[in-house]
């Protein structure tokens, strides 16, 4: 795609006028149109869902619907398999929580090495209470996946090497064997168009605030029949549908994942998101995160003393460090120019420390808003730091 | 975009002064002291930044102090400066040290994520304290 077919983003997002926005993997920024859908579901509908009789309450509902529908449709899934959470993490603590009260000691759970601590301490902490043994792999699944392989959780990209898992190979791999796949889709999702169909997978975890949505909303997908078979993870209001003082009928799916009033501002604002994505169209975007993260790399291997850790073919971004400085250090100069990035173990600390060797690394990221002006900049920022750290 | 790019970054506002730098550079008291009565290792989740630090005392009194580390600028100068500010310091004034004294010894102004690793070393310092103390407690 080229850049010029794109407008200026700076109207729908004020913020790029003051700063080279490259902290995209952290959060993605958030344009007017999204601030705005979230505003009037307060000032013009403002009612709890699914129970207010009345018409702020109907206008309510039918825009937090129509939302999850949307989402559906964004992934190819139907809107009964799709669950608003808090985001990733606790769409991945609610999976870690049901699923494992099937499992029984020896049973295996199979991680990659580049997982998000989000995909990684639930299973591990779950794995140290009933006995279960957790496998990582590094480049082959078929080095760890055995007959007693229950659950495969892996990373669609990785938010430090830009790397993509195969996610359909591995899903292949996991069905032969019967056990269930689950995808952290962080980075995926805002980056590449997904089909959970054809990916075959069986759940799909994947935060608003990474794809132009607000904070504080995520999704969960799961296979109807797979969501229908699992125990509630939250106990409340709107996941029941008949209570006594002695028992509990549960909701239908997906309401029986959704106890207590939702972020309904927030669900309703993915919506708008997701319809912004798809104007701009899912191909683009992902052609212009890869563009961007391809110039960076290539900018950035003739900089003396720059060591870069993310493949040359990443995804979206580009990990780094500048020998003999720290990240942090590298940082706080490069935002002194207004120019941001992140700095640190990008909660992959196992990643970062055992397999990179690394105590820290900078991660500028990219969104289709951003533009090789913007690579220039940090480049020219990094020739800084260098200069004050001579 | 670029116009609001603060000419003067480099100004006195700065972080990155003379004086940080050069005790980033050449730390002091860098080291282990192998008969050290407080021994602490302090980490920064933030960054993974972590420091050691070792202190000799006599009579309340602090006599030695070295540390060893890996972290940014701010964290390392901080721990290198600190470690030169307590020496010869009475283990009950040290106790009182705050967190503007730290900002004052640095010299520079720090917001609330950055303040993490200039507190990193005096943190350590007083954790170190407390677990000293609370073992002499349980011999005495």
């Amino acid at each position: 795609m080229k850049q010029e077919m794109f407008k200026d983003f700076s109207i729908d997002f004020p913020i790029l006028k003051n700063v080279t926005y490259l902290d995209n993997g952290a959060t993605s920024l958030t344009p007017e149109c999204v601030v705005e859908a979230m505003n009037d579901y307060y000032r013009k509908f403002n009612a709890n869902i699914h129970r207010s009789i009345h018409k702020l309450g109907e206008k309510a509902t039918e825009e937090y619907e129509k939302s999850r529908v949307k989402i559906a449709s964004f992934i190819n899934a139907r809107p009964s398999e799709i669950v608003f959470t808090k985001g990733t993490t606790e769409s991945l603590n609610l999976l870690a929580y049901s699923l494992s009260k099937d499992l029984k000691e020896g049973d295996e759970i199979v991680l990659s090495k580049m997982e998000h601590h989000s995909n990684l301490v639930p299973w591990q902490q779950i794995a140290k209470e009933k006995n279960l043994k957790l496998k990582y792999f590094e480049d082959d699944i078929d080095d760890v996946i055995t007959d007693k392989t229950k659950i495969v959780s892996v990373t669609h990209v990785s938010n430090v090497l830009g790397r993509m898992n195969d996610i359909k190979l591995i899903a292949e791999k996991a069905h032969e064997k019967n056990a269930l796949v689950i995808v952290d889709s962080a980075q995926g999702v805002p980056h590449v168009k997904i089909d959970v169909e054809e990916l075959d997978v069986d759940f799909l975890a994947f935060s608003g605030h990474k794809m132009l949505g607000p904070t504080g909303v995520g999704v969960l997908y799961g296979k109807y029949k797979l969501l229908r078979k699992m125990k509630p993870f939250m106990y409340g209001g709107e996941m029941i549908s008949s209570v006594s003082f002695e028992n509990t009928e549960w909701n239908e799916v997906p309401h029986k994942f959704e106890a207590g009033t939702p972020n309904i501002a927030g669900v309703i604002g993915l919506g708008r998101a997701i319809e912004y994505l798809e104007e701009i169209g899912m191909d683009n975007i992902e052609e212009s995160s890869k563009e961007l993260a391809k110039y960076a790399y290539e900018k950035l291997k003739d900089i003396e003393n720059v060591e870069i850790y993310s493949d040359e073919d990443s995804n979206s971004l580009i990990s780094f460090n500048l020998k003999g400085i720290h990240a942090h250090d590298v940082a706080a100069i490069l935002d002194k120019q207004n120019i941001a990035v992140r700095a640190g173990h990008m909660c992959a600390m196992p990643l970062v420390k055992e397999v990179l060797k690394q105590q820290s690394v900078v991660r500028a990221s990219f969104y289709f808003y951003n533009t090789k002006e913007d690579i220039d900049l940090l480049v020219e920022g990094i020739k800084k730091v260098k200069e004050i750290f001579a | 975009m670029r116009d609001n790019i603060d000419p003067n970054w480099l100004g006195e506002d700065d972080i990155y002064k003379e004086n940080i730098l050069d005790h980033y550079k050449n730390p002091r008291n860098l080291g282990e002291i192998q008969d050290a009565d407080i021994k602490h290792t302090g980490l920064n989740p933030v960054c993974g930044d972590t420091i050691r630090l070792f202190v000799k005392l006599k009579d309340g009194k602090i006599t030695e102090a070295k540390f060893k580390g890996q972290g940014c600028a701010i964290s390392i100068a901080s721990a290198s400066m600190l470690t030169e500010k307590i020496i010869g310091k009475k283990l009950d004034e040290v106790k009182k040290l705050t967190t503007e004294e730290i900002k004052e010894m640095l010299g520079i102004e720090l917001g609330i994520v950055r303040v993490k690793c200039g507190l990193l070393s005096l943190n350590t310092l007083f954790r170190g304290i407390e677990i000293m103390e609370e073992e002499n407690e349980l011999l005495s």
